[in-house]
């Protein structure tokens, strides 16, 4: 796709995330919610890593404790080689401008009250990247003609843009401070299909124009996150459970869950489906508050033997830098 | 396979004071005994708004302004929206399932309450025999200690469970149809695959057709027999399954196959992006709706109103709505 280099420009090891959950007038803690639960993955600059799971795996929360949005309560965040997990606020601010997030949903991420240039520079104020009122107007019309759109709509007000156009103000606002990392949290999941295409591609083009600009891309959709990212990883329960390059998780899918979830989507093509394995799961997502002891999916899994139920298996690079967390997987070596 | 219901010329409009919404404009469709059928668009297309009608439940500002509904040897548009004629049908032989689980049950009655409810009106039963046919049903669509299960309350249920109790409910009265309204959009990606898969084992069991209206190509292609594609109130693609998905001549449904990733595509595949936006239905110019985003159009396009769907030559099953000669050009090769 793009010059990549093999530089880490964000590293997170063994991150974890728990919620408290309280009760009583003392708000004594009960339990936690363990929303993320040891998950280390490296992205390269200029990489794309898909992180791919269904509701409630603990998929965003990872990319909101990237941004510092919250505060992990365990493992490292190194980005650009400083750890930003224990960093005091005055100096996350700093970082801040050096990452950018893209939402979900773009009638919602956008203040209806503020003009659609005022979205986009506002971060340009903020983190002090330009002088002069003239370099404010000329980056912020630089910013709508890279995503797209026509800077003499700079003046109108979000409900006069249609969803596709609106994530195209999101993508310029993220792109204002020339960020080296841009986590997208399900950008096109609000969008209508014939649209969906149009900001994917934008997505990729401004990989190819930007250098050295990585995505996190957080998206429950298996094919999008497989079509756009280099590598993806799986998530279930706030673990990942493999990691491994866009194209081997279709062709060679290592982990159960990976396997049971690529089954269940299906593919636009009758004649591929015929010959499709399916594997239909068994129960529902436990609850992360009672995680299953041992490996997170072994309750639902097919291929569960006791010993499951015992170790709980990390990531393991089985070659070629495909990485899975399964006793079950020849090759994965039980570490006493 | 004898034909159940034929759809002729199905107008359905909504008065709003921007002008009048021709949701529905024209459509015409058949579903034959115990088949798949699929209803594929984009939000917008009229694909909901022409299944409620068939069930006759548009409130105003819609009405449905013309158009006939067969089915049994009867105009189903000539009953009362609420006379006795349709509440025999609506339910008990015609049955819908819709997309929110969470909202389509009511939260204050238990779920035995509103399984039983149907089978003591449609089907006669008393109290008892309802209740033993419901905790039977539940067990059928696989959820688990029915018995217990029957006095809880929608809240209670995880959304996938609701979705289980809802098409529960929608064969409970051994429909002859059985309408599934995006049944699991709002679902993850495994429990989706549940919840189809169950719906395809339920309707073969009960001898029940099946339309799915979704606008995911994927679960059509898995699932349905038949395809019917819309766009802009109007069915502009039909066919079986495999020949459209082989072989699709409208420039649209070319377009939909081009611009969604697909889990088993090359690395580097670009996605084709339909250009423009869905149209606004509110005063539709009498030509194509599809000619501003179309890469096919011919000078007829312009000059005349959109043609009536015709076969592609030399098949019987297989119908367009498009002039442009569409054969030459055949979409991307389909296979990897």
């Amino acid at each position: 796709m793009n010059q990549r280099s093999d530089e880490i420009l964000l590293d997170v090891q063994d991150l974890k995330m728990y919620f408290p959950v309280t009760r009583g007038l003392l708000r004594r803690k009960v339990a936690d919610v363990k929303a993320v639960d040891g998950v280390s993955f490296k992205l390269k600059r200029g990489e794309t890593l898909g992180l791919v799971g269904e509701s409630g795996c603990g998929k965003t929360t990872v990319g909101r404790c990237i941004l510092g949005l919250y505060k992990p309560t365990a493992g490292k965040i190194l980005f650009e080689g400083e750890d930003i997990a224990t960093m005091p606020e005055k100096k996350l601010r700093k970082i801040r401008s050096r990452m950018a997030l893209i939402f979900q949903d773009p009638y919602s991420s956008l203040d209806p009250r503020q003009s659609a240039g005022s979205i986009v520079g506002e971060p340009l104020k903020i983190h002090r990247m330009v002088s002069t009122k003239q370099e404010y107007n000329e980056r912020v019309e630089q910013l709508f003609r890279i995503v797209g759109l026509d800077p003499s709509m700079a003046d109108r007000y979000p409900h006069e843009f249609s969803g596709g156009q609106r994530q195209r103000i999101g993508v310029a606002r993220a792109l204002a401070c020339n960020p080296p990392l841009i986590v997208c949290d399900e950008p096109i999941s609000a969008l209508d299909v014939s649209i969906q295409a149009q900001i994917i591609n934008l997505l990729e083009e401004l990989q190819d124009r930007v250098q050295g600009l990585s995505y996190l891309f957080i998206a429950h959709d298996l094919s999008v996150v497989r079509h756009i990212s280099d590598r993806v990883a799986v998530v279930y329960l706030g673990h990942i459970v493999e990691i491994c390059r866009s194209r081997e998780l279709y062709e060679n899918p290592l982990h159960p869950y990976t396997r049971a979830l690529l089954s269940a989507v299906p593919i636009a093509d009758p004649f591929v489906e015929e010959k499709r394995e399916r594997i239909i799961l068994k129960g529902e997502v436990p609850s992360p508050l009672n995680p299953p002891p041992g490996c997170p999916f072994h309750p639902r899994c097919f291929e569960a033997i006791a010993e499951c139920s015992q170790i709980s298996p990390g990531l393991q690079d089985i070659g070629g830098g495909h990485e899975v967390a399964c006793i079950r997987v020849p090759g994965y070596r039980i570490s006493a | 396979m004898g034909e159940l219901l034929r759809v002729n010329n199905l107008r359905t409009y909504f008065k709003t004071e921007a002008g009048i919404v021709k949701a529905v404009d024209g459509v015409s469709y058949h579903i034959n005994e115990q088949e798949i059928v699929g209803l594929v668009g984009e939000s917008g297309c009229g694909k909901s708004v022409s299944q409620l009608s068939v069930m006759q439940l548009i409130n105003p500002p819609g009405k449905i302004v013309g158009g006939e509904v067969l089915f049994e040897g009867h105009d189903l548009l000539k009953f009362e929206p609420n006379g006795p004629e349709m509440r025999s049908i609506r339910g008990a032989k015609i049955a819908m399932i819709f997309q929110e689980p969470m909202t389509s049950l009511n939260p204050v009655l238990t779920i035995g309450q509103q399984l039983t409810e149907m089978l003591v009106l449609h089907m006669r039963m008393n109290e008892e025999a309802a209740r033993k046919r419901a905790i039977e049903l539940m067990s059928m669509v696989g959820i688990p200690a029915a018995e217990k299960r029957i006095d809880d309350y929608p809240h209670n249920f995880s959304g996938g469970m609701r979705q289980r109790v809802m098409i529960a409910m929608g064969l409970s009265c051994n429909p002859k149809i059985l309408i599934a309204d995006e049944p699991t959009t709002a679902l993850d990606v495994t429990t989706q695959a549940q919840l189809l898969e169950l719906m395809k084992d339920m309707v073969q069991r009960f001898r029940t057709s099946l339309v799915i209206v979704t606008h995911n190509l994927g679960v059509v292609a898995r699932y349905a027999n038949r395809i019917y594609v819309m766009y802009a109130g109007k069915i502009v693609e039909s066919g079986s399954t495999k020949d459209i998905f082989r072989n699709p001549r409208h420039p649209y449904t070319m377009g939909l196959l081009r611009c969604v990733p697909r889990l088993d595509e090359e690395e580097g595949r670009k996605l084709v992006p339909i250009p423009g936006l869905p149209p606004n239905l509110i005063n539709m110019p009498p030509t194509c709706a599809f000619l501003p985003r179309c890469s096919y159009k011919v000078e007829k396009c312009y000059k005349e109103v959109w043609p009536e769907l015709s076969p592609v030559e030399g098949d019987t099953e297989h119908y367009i709505r498009c002039y442009a000669d569409t054969k030459e050009r055949v979409s991307e090769p389909a296979k990897r």
